[in-house]
């Protein structure tokens, strides 16, 4: 609850600091100080859940040990992501302090959709979550791809929010109650053989509008477009925390409310499966653009995000959390390389590895652990989520499956790597790195590496 | 369908608030339907939210409409590469 309110003042001081701070490092640094106090916040909220049991504030939001701990984990992630990224941010277009208070906002978003018991927070927050990543789709406002990735993402997710009003309205229709934790919501979804045709087109309504925020195919045709015109610094925010916390807010729908009439969804989820995997892979490889491969990747890593909300048991929430964090550090590791980057055609990563040997060394362990790899977080990650699976008993095949794809996967991350460290060629380097930066990286690098280890350590 | 078929952003845009609507009016029915008043306070969230998101969608396609000198949605394929 409290990181609610600390995100959403934040980005209201965000606003006011750029009026009146002249310097932009100064923005910069405020920014830094908001991340740190809202991973105290969240940590704070954390505490509360454990000494006092699950929250519960007006049958609006509820906060159990499992969001709590989601929370704490996507506040480190958003610090590392604004440590590592500010110059880049504050340097995207003329107004400095907006962008960080666009990416409060969008923090509040992540908390409430987290968090939410009641589908009128469900709609808020994904709302909250989408209007400000529209604008930072558009900051640049001198280039003609921001503008159209802006547009285009405007308008698919004003049409997928409709289908989502949709949905609920439709869930509410055959329940008569937005609370998904009240029994009369929960009546409703006991046996697939007592569900109403309304609350089925509902939940086929909600898996489509949360498939076009998520990206996951054949909803995904916007994603490439979208990441590659935004600027390189938001890219990673929105490809990886915004988009992880809508998966957060679908399991625990899914989960929690659906869990008994599985076989009314479960098959849809098991074709978009397919669908976004074979389609993320195949068309990653054949891409020219590294950052344009990530937008890409990031459609297949939700291929693979989808096995926690088919399998909804208690280890695809722990392997949510996993790829969350992992995912998350992955991508900000990769596009902090790629940001510097002059040429983002894998031409333009030649021999790289020469040239800044630190920054070659994080972005392979990043992708690395992007690929699946052991000993780093990724393969832990997309262990947890495919066991749940197998745990679950159904349609095993599905993880024979998702293994083949990591494999195509290995390719085009290696593809990558392969162009750092053993072709030739003078990779040139826009934007200097400092060495609070270059640390920054080993961090992030090195928690990743510990993560592969043990894993253990964010998992409840 | 309107989103769908026009090609016009503006036109799209208009499109999407009617679905809107669709929902609101829906959403009263339902509400008188199960004598709840909570769907009622939801479309006064969903009429707050819509204009938020119209007051954005706008401010983009006039940025948009400054850049190429027109709000045909096709001239997004064309700059696709």
């Amino acid at each position: 609850m409290s990181a609610i309110v600390i995100s959403a003042l934040l980005g209201v001081v965000m606003m006011l600091s750029g009026l009146i701070l002249k310097k932009s490092t100064q923005v910069q640094w405020i920014a830094v100080l908001g991340a740190v106090l809202l991973l105290a916040a969240s940590i704070f909220d954390h505490q509360l859940v454990v000494s006092k049991g699950t929250q519960s504030y007006y049958g609006m939001l509820e906060l159990n040990s499992y969001t709590a701990w989601f929370n704490v984990l996507i506040s480190f992630c958003v610090m590392m992501y604004i440590l590592i990224f500010r110059k880049s941010i504050a340097t995207v277009g003329r107004s400095d302090a907006e962008y960080f208070a666009l990416i409060f906002f969008v923090m509040c978003g992540v908390y409430l959709l987290s968090t939410y018991s009641n589908l009128l927070i469900l709609f808020i927050g994904i709302e909250v979550l989408s209007i400000p990543q529209y604008i930072m789709a558009g900051s640049d406002k001198e280039s003609l791809k921001s503008n159209e990735a802006s547009l285009k993402y405007f308008l698919l997710g004003s049409f997928s929010t409709g289908i989502l009003l949709m949905g609920i309205t439709l869930l509410y229709g055959a329940t008569g109650s937005f609370d998904i934790l009240s029994s009369k919501f929960a009546d409703q979804f006991v046996q697939v053989s007592s569900l109403s045709s309304l609350s089925f087109i509902g939940i086929i309504l909600l898996i489509v509008s949360f498939g076009f925020k998520a990206s996951s195919a054949p909803f995904h045709l916007w994603t490439p477009d979208v990441y590659d015109g935004t600027p390189t610094a938001f890219t990673p925010f929105m490809a990886t925390i915004a988009k992880v916390s809508i998966f957060l807010a679908f399991i625990r729908l899914f989960h929690f409310s659906f869990g008994n009439v599985s076989e009314a969804w479960q098959f849809t989820i098991a074709i978009m499966i397919i669908l976004t995997l074979l389609l993320g892979n195949v068309t990653a490889v054949y891409q020219q653009s590294v950052k344009r491969m990530m937008a890409y990747s990031s459609i297949a890593q939700a291929g693979f995000m989808l096995f926690a909300i088919f399998s909804f048991n208690a280890t695809s929430w722990q392997g949510i959390m996993l790829y969350s964090v992992t995912y998350t550090l992955a991508s900000i590791g990769v596009f902090a390389v790629i940001i510097k980057m002059k040429d983002y055609t894998y031409e333009g990563f030649n021999g790289l590895a020469k040239k800044e040997p630190v920054l070659a060394l994080t972005a392979t362990i990043c992708l690395l652990s992007l690929a699946g790899i052991p000993l780093t977080g990724g393969f832990f990650a997309k262990y947890f989520v495919l066991s749940a699976t197998v745990e679950q008993g159904k349609m095993i095949w599905l993880v024979v499956f998702a293994v083949l794809m990591a494999a195509i996967s290995a390719y085009y991350y290696f593809r990558v790597i392969m162009s750092m460290y053993f072709k030739q060629g003078d990779a040139e380097v826009s934007i200097e790195t400092t060495s609070l930066e270059k640390a920054l990286l080993i961090i992030n690098a090195a928690i990743i590496i510990l993560l592969g280890i043990l894993p253990g350590l964010i998992i409840l | 369908m309107g989103v769908l078929m026009r090609r016009n952003a503006i036109i799209i845009l208009m499109c999407v608030e009617l679905m809107l609507n669709a929902v609101n009016l829906l959403m009263v029915t339902f509400s008188k339907m199960h004598n709840d008043a909570s769907a009622q306070i939801f479309v006064f969230f969903i009429m707050v939210v819509a204009a938020a998101e119209v007051s954005v969608g706008l401010s983009i396609i006039v940025m948009m409409y400054r850049k190429v000198r027109s709000i045909d949605v096709n001239i997004l394929n064309r700059l696709k590469n």
